[in-house]
């Protein structure tokens, strides 16, 4: 059916039908939560919409749900990412298996409303699994997912699911769905890690039966082990998320993966991304091919936890590397994804040239011709054997 | 309406157990095993940060014996909306682990700083939307956790660490904010005040806030023997001055036809049937050191009439709202 990336997202959520959505508008993420509430008025699903008053109480809202044992929904963007820092991190360290998609969008100041991913990468170290989305078909998808991999056993995580502002959130695009039943048979119920509390062995929830103290005060002698848990579930996701997308697969016919290499098999000059520019890279990248010149691309689908094997497995011989940011790092070496990669290729015995291309701040257009004149000026470096400027700020007026 | 006696009330077990780290001379644990007494059966508490929070959960310690989340500061109220809205779905859906329960208390506990300053937009946002829960304001009248600064709900003049009583400022320049009146402007089903001097009272009101259907507010006065400088052993003595001096006077609100109507509870009830019983704030004051500069090394008559003043006056429009001026 034709979805935009926002209805994609709401639609997926109706077929999961949680039992509390809470959420705040903000643009562009609104048509998720307008798509949604209509549903509720509709008597499609039988959440519990809550309409908060600011998206901190939003996803405060969601931890109160999560933790009473609810499957709980919510979606954000930019400054309203940055309101709810503070819960995203406590969402995560409670092992609340919440959903949030995020329409990306710059942060202020200057206001903007169009695309980058300073929102996302602002909330890239509080524990939260995040699938970065590269059509509106991959938003419907992750959100069916994402329930899956959150509530795995082994993981018990928060998923945000990024999809591009304006870019997938409001562009009709034909979207494949899946039945109401299969989704709802894929996602079943949710399960819960089973914990030793001071009343003996329960489900981790709140639960009258069996009373757990949810939050405590942690002081140094047990919070860093703690902290090393979330390492590990978001370890184990590396595992688990593959595992699930197998499962999809079987009835979806679509699979995903951690990242999507494309034509890098033999590729002399590679460029690494997120989200909706990947397809243009893979167009342009089919352009070179056709003109002779070995480019290649890897998309990468989960940014948190970083793919770091798989990534070093793809691109594995390619000697240069380009690796497009969508934010800056302010005062940092690099954007956030090109210091990933880079600390990721350190200890390789071969070490590939790496240059940085931040492009597309604030909803810039990245056609196909820039794409292509970064691929000429990554092919420069590798011919020359080195790059000349280590970040390149593409697209930005002289 | 179903009344608690004391007799049942001191036959059920501690929800908040004993061997929490609150203070000596704390009225925090008071007030919420007194509240706790009055739940009706499956309950779910959530509580901000705050003294009441990091002295009960000391991990691997707690003294819950209750379904507990801490969230965070401001958020009591959001968390609580959570936790209803999940039972509510679940009541709806037929499933979920929480849908067997006809009832569920839900309640949230958050100090003044938490309530009155960086929580008074997600309270107000809950009040709003008509959740069905119990929000319990402990209010010690300053940030005691983080070390006795001011918030907007400690009272005129008194002496904080970042409202200090100095040779130019006698401590805190501003008037306790209204926050009975902001709540009850969102036309909630209840609203109350406690006071830990009076346990029946206590017991009473928190069962009607549990029974009320929707949002139901309580404003605990909790004197703290540390921030208010005054030995361990006085806190029920300042609670009852509290009441007494119609600095903190008893009573709840309800809806009647959409617009509320209060009613007086029986201790302050008393002091307005006998306006000579009435004890001079300056009573409540001196025992406290976080007052000691309006009474030494010089006397400050005027701030002590000033705040006799304002007492006076918001104790005259409560005897009007309860039809008794």
């Amino acid at each position: 059916m034709g979805l935009n990336g926002d209805e994609a997202a709401a639609y997926a959520v109706k077929q999961v039908n949680p039992d509390v959505v809470a959420a705040y508008p903000i643009t562009p993420q609104t048509i998720i939560v307008e798509r949604f509430s209509e549903y509720v008025a509709d008597g499609l699903v039988d959440t519990e919409f809550v309409s908060v008053e600011s998206e901190h109480s939003a996803l405060s809202c969601c931890v109160g749900a999560a933790a009473a044992g609810a499957r709980a929904f919510t979606a954000t963007a930019a400054n309203g990412l940055a309101l709810m820092w503070e819960i995203t991190y406590i969402a995560s360290a409670l092992r609340l298996p919440i959903v949030m998609a995020v329409a990306n969008r710059a942060l202020s100041a200057p206001i903007n409303i169009h695309n980058d991913h300073s929102d996302a990468m602002g909330a890239r170290d509080s524990g939260w699994i995040q699938i970065w989305c590269e059509n509106s078909q991959e938003v419907y998808d992750a959100c069916i997912e994402a329930w899956r991999i959150g509530e795995h056993p082994e993981v018990q995580l928060p998923v945000m699911i990024n999809l591009d502002g304006f870019t997938l959130s409001h562009t009709l695009e034909n979207v494949l769905t899946l039945p109401d039943e299969t989704v709802q048979e894929f996602v079943g119920e949710r399960e819960f890690m089973r914990v030793k509390g001071h009343m003996g062995e329960a489900d981790f929830r709140l639960d009258p039966e069996r009373p757990l103290t949810i939050g405590p005060l942690d002081l140094p002698d047990f919070y860093f082990e703690h902290k090393l848990q979330q390492v590990e579930a978001l370890k184990k996701a590396l595992r688990a998320i593959p595992a699930v997308d197998e499962e999809y697969s079987k009835l979806s016919g679509r699979r995903y993966e951690l990242i999507h290499p494309y034509r890098l098999e033999d590729a002399e000059i590679a460029l690494i991304g997120l989200g909706s520019t990947m397809g243009t890279v893979m167009h342009v990248v089919d352009e070179l091919r056709e003109e002779g010149v070995k480019a290649g691309a890897l998309k990468l689908r989960i940014f948190r936890p970083f793919p770091e094997e798989a990534l070093k497995e793809a691109i594995r011989g390619i000697p240069a590397i380009g690796v497009l940011d969508r934010a800056i790092s302010f005062g940092a070496p690099g954007g956030p994804l090109y210091e990933e990669v880079k600390t990721a290729l350190y200890e390789e015995d071969e070490r590939p040239i790496v240059v940085n291309y931040i492009h597309g701040l604030g909803g810039r257009d990245s056609p196909p011709d820039l794409i292509k004149s970064i691929y000429k000026s990554l092919d420069h470096a590798r011919i020359r054997g080195r790059a000349m400027e280590k970040v390149v700020y593409a697209g930005v007026r002289g | 309406m179903s009344e608690l006696t004391l007799r049942e009330a001191s036959r059920k077990p501690d929800l908040l157990a004993p061997g929490h780290r609150l203070c000596a001379g704390c009225a925090e644990p008071m007030v919420v095993r007194m509240i706790l007494k009055a739940v009706r059966g499956p309950t779910i508490a959530t509580t901000a940060t705050g003294c009441l929070e990091v002295a009960t959960t000391i991990f691997p310690y707690t003294a819950w014996n209750l379904p507990w989340i801490h969230n965070a500061f401001e958020n009591a109220a959001a968390t609580a909306s959570g936790i209803e809205a999940a039972w509510r779905a679940m009541r709806r859906k037929g499933r979920g682990p929480l849908s067997k329960y006809e009832t569920l208390d839900v309640v949230a506990f958050a100090g003044d700083g938490g309530t009155y300053d960086i929580g008074l937009q997600a309270l107000s946002g809950a009040l709003e939307r008509g959740h069905d829960f119990t929000y319990v304001l402990i209010d010690n009248e300053a940030y005691m956790n983080t070390g006795i600064q001011r918030s907007g709900g400690t009272p005129y003049a008194a002496e904080t660490t970042t409202s200090p009583a100095g040779s130019v400022i006698p401590g805190k320049r501003e008037w306790k904010k209204p926050i009975e009146d902001i709540v009850i402007a969102h036309r909630i089903p209840y609203a109350a005040t406690l006071s830990p001097a009076y346990p029946l009272d206590v017991l009473r009101k928190a069962r009607r806030a549990f029974e009320a259907d929707g949002p139901a507010f309580l404003h605990a006065i909790v004197p703290c023997s540390r921030g208010w400088r005054f030995p361990p052993e006085k806190t029920i003595m300042v609670s009852r001055l509290a009441v007494q001096t119609c600095v903190f006077p008893l009573w709840e609100c309800w809806l009647e036809k959409g617009r509320p109507v209060y009613r007086l509870s029986a201790p302050s009830e008393a002091v307005a049937k006998r306006p000579e019983s009435k004890k001079p704030v300056e009573e409540y004051l001196s025992i406290q050191g976080r007052f000691r500069h309006l009474f030494q090394p010089k006397r400050r008559d005027d701030i002590i009439k000033s705040i006799q003043e304002w007492v006076d006056e918001r104790w005259m429009q409560l005897l009007e709202k309860a039809g008794l001026g």
